[in-house]
């Protein structure tokens, strides 16, 4: 049976030696880098920046009962429906049983992670309804049945040719494979949904409790389009998003833009409060927001690990990941990759299931130097490891501290042990390469470096 | 109990534990922003030259205008190079003298539209809040603006904009919006930063991916 630690295990080892997909990765990273240190370089004081953002995230996460409950009331004060979903099934309901309420038949949403959390796509479209996803990157891989590579880059690891194919099966209509060309194609697609669509989903990337607006980050407009068409709008966000100031956004815009994208500001960067006001001219009747626990309150109970809650899905921690360079966002099996995604998917789905996850790190200790709100990742992995290993302890890794445990302690019989090693090494030598070598599994993509000729203290000794 | 309850009660139970982590207590405040945020320079001069480099750099195209006379002519201008045939605009003092100047036929989203019609439209003509030199961006509302979609979904957005609208940064532009609708906050706020864009296919920048491929800023 394939278990997500199998099924990561597998495609790991299959993504990792693939140079065309390392190549397609390297790439795209490269040009990223770039734009991203140029920008880092505009702020006055990034580090500053980067305290400062995580005072505030501080402040939001440890006073979540307080904003929350402002954001929502003010909200409610100027004509939005508010909901509440402990969890994934109450999400799909609530939105479902809005659509149902509706008449609705064509939905056009933008990008939410909240909406793939809780396989939103899946349930409406079983309904009967047509979804389509707008953000051109989210499009791409719908039109090809897949999961997002990526928070911020979901076809991040396609080439224009792929693209181009997807395109020609699925919409007829491929008339090279520039980007340019490509874009068009969707954009004439997109406009005529747009049109048609009676309902809107978004996400959002900060809820603002002291004046109950939501804010939405993006470059295409396809946000945009999708607040400001359709007579019903919804917006699916996790309860974890407040920022207690409007004026907090003018820290955490710039913050995000230069961490996801390399931008300065993304091109739209959009504040919704309500519905269509009195006076204006366009936008939905129904504003309905749709606020979403799923074990986030799980993760809040984590004194330790808290702090994950203020993450800003930027994508800067699996940016700069080894890992997740190396294995490729779709080997994680889960809907927040990387190091973010290894540290809280235990907390949403499950330490036993989602182990795993926290013992792919070299704990390098680079998405904690990147992150922008100071998340503290590479602990939260270790913590992980550890409270793995106190829920359930595995008998042989038991074992084994056991015999290394007196070794290491008692310095006659670890300069035996080292003897025996080197001595072992030369018989090795016999059988290297083949599945007789008791280190075949690490030398299969690696190689073992010989031990040292003599250790230290002999060679201190004969110094003297 | 209501899921609204259950939820609260999980959140004020979990937090009954503090934090073990600490970043510092208290907001920080828009000096602090102030402080680590890119600079601004220091005179009204600066600033224009700063928003005109913002706007170049995001291939938005910035024009200062002396007067109306040459808001006129830089508008027929544009209508003649690019063929309009319907324009979209909103009630406003310029924006919309300007776009019925034209002589063309004008949608006026006001009381609301058809989209389809507007869709069919070349350009959306608006008045806008502020300009932010920090970052070369326009803020929108849906009430000063037109609404929500007079700005997105004609493939040209000209923005007419005065002087004295430029802000210096971030901070200020929200400052600025907490003082003119304070209370009765209109239902959309955007921030534009140049022309619609995408780096989905292999992180190559394309314009005018859902919204406007051109942005103009017209200042009087
Ligand atoms: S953990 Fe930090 S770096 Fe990673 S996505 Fe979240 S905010 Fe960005």
């Amino acid at each position: 049976m394939s278990t997500p630690a199998t099924q990561f295990n597998e495609d790991a080892r299959r993504v990792a030696p693939d140079l065309r997909h390392r190549g397609i990765i390297q790439t795209a990273m490269g040009k990223y880098e770039v734009v991203r240190d140029q920008r880092k370089l505009w702020f006055q004081d990034w580090q500053g920046a980067r305290n400062l953002a995580a005072r505030t995230k501080f402040e939001a996460v440890n006073h979540l009962d307080q904003h929350l409950d402002q954001f929502a009331r003010l909200l409610e004060s100027r004509g939005t429906k508010v909901h509440w979903a402990s969890n994934a099934q109450q999400g799909r309901d609530i939105i479902l049983g809005i659509l149902r309420e509706k008449g609705a038949k064509v939905i056009v949403k933008s990008k939410a992670m909240t909406s793939e959390e809780i396989h939103l796509n899946n349930a409406m479209e079983h309904a009967g309804y047509e979804v389509v996803e707008s953000d051109l990157g989210e499009f791409i891989v719908q039109l090809r049945q897949e999961p997002p590579y990526h928070l911020v880059f979901p076809a991040m690891h396609l080439t224009r040719g792929e693209i181009r194919q997807t395109f020609q099966e699925k919409l007829n209509d491929a008339p090279s494979d520039e980007p340019e060309d490509l874009t068009m194609v969707a954009r004439r697609v997109m406009r005529q949904k747009y049109l048609q669509a009676d309902v809107g989903i978004t996400g959002a990337n900060f809820c603002i409790a002291e004046t109950g607006m939501i804010s939405i980050t993006e470059n295409e407009g396809n946000a945009r389009l999708t607040a400001a068409l359709p007579k019903t709008m919804i917006t699916l966000v996790g309860i974890e998003k407040v920022l207690p100031r409007l004026e907090d956004l003018a820290l955490f815009l710039p913050m995000l833009a230069v961490m996801g994208t390399g931008q300065a500001l993304t091109c739209y960067n959009t504040m919704y409060g309500g519905p269509r006001q009195p006076g204006e001219a366009d936008g939905p009747e129904e504003y309905h927001v749709v606020l979403l626990d799923n074990h986030r309150t799980a993760l809040l109970a984590d004194a330790e690990q808290r702090d994950a809650l203020g993450c800003i899905r930027c994508g800067a921690c699996l940016n700069v990941c080894p890992i997740f360079r190396n294995v490729g966002g779709h080997t994680y099996g889960t809907v927040y990759g990387g190091p973010i995604g290894s540290v809280i998917t235990p907390h949403l789905r499950g330490l036993t299931q989602w182990k795993h996850l926290s013992e792919a790190s070299s704990l390098c200790g680079a998405c904690t130097e990147t992150c922008p709100v100071k998340i503290d990742l590479h602990h939260h992995l270790l913590q992980n490891r550890r409270n793995a290993s106190q829920q359930k302890p595995s008998w042989w890794q038991k074992l084994v501290f056991k015999i290394f445990a007196p070794i290491a302690n008692q310095p006659g019989l670890w300069s035996l042990t080292t003897k025996f090693g080197r001595f072992g090494m030369k018989l090795r030598g016999l059988v290297n390469g083949t599945v007789l070598d008791p280190a075949h599994s690490w030398t299969k993509t690696r190689d073992l470096p010989p031990m040292a000729k003599q250790s230290f203290k002999e060679w201190w000794k004969e110094q003297k | 109990m209501s899921e609204r309850e259950n939820i609260f009660t999980r959140i004020r139970e979990a937090l009954s534990v503090e934090a073990h982590a600490h970043h510092g207590a208290g907001l920080p405040s828009t000096s602090d922003h102030r402080r680590v945020m890119p600079p601004v320079g220091l005179t009204m001069d600066e600033r224009f030259a700063l928003f005109a480099k913002n706007a170049s750099d995001l291939r938005a195209t910035f024009k200062l205008v002396k007067d109306a006379v040459e808001l006129t002519a830089e508008l027929r201008a544009l209508r003649d190079t690019e063929k309009w045939q319907r324009v979209a605009t909103h009630k406003s003092p310029l924006a919309q003298t300007h776009a019925i100047g034209l002589g063309l036929p004008t949608l006026v989203t006001d009381a609301g539209y058809d989209k389809h019609e507007l869709e069919q439209c070349d350009v959306g003509i608006s008045e806008c809040d502020a300009l932010v030199a920090q970052t070369g961006t326009i803020v929108v509302t849906s009430q000063t603006g037109g609404g929500r979609a007079l700005s997105c979904l004609p493939p040209h957005h000209v923005v007419i904009a005065r002087r004295e609208q430029l802000v210096a940064d971030l901070p200020a532009a929200f400052a600025f919006i907490r003082q003119k609708h304070d209370a009765n906050y209109p239902s959309m706020i955007s921030f534009i930063t140049g022309p619609s864009r995408t780096g989905d296919i292999e992180r190559i920048l394309v314009l005018g991916a859902h919204g406007p491929k051109k942005l103009t800023i017209l200042c009087l």
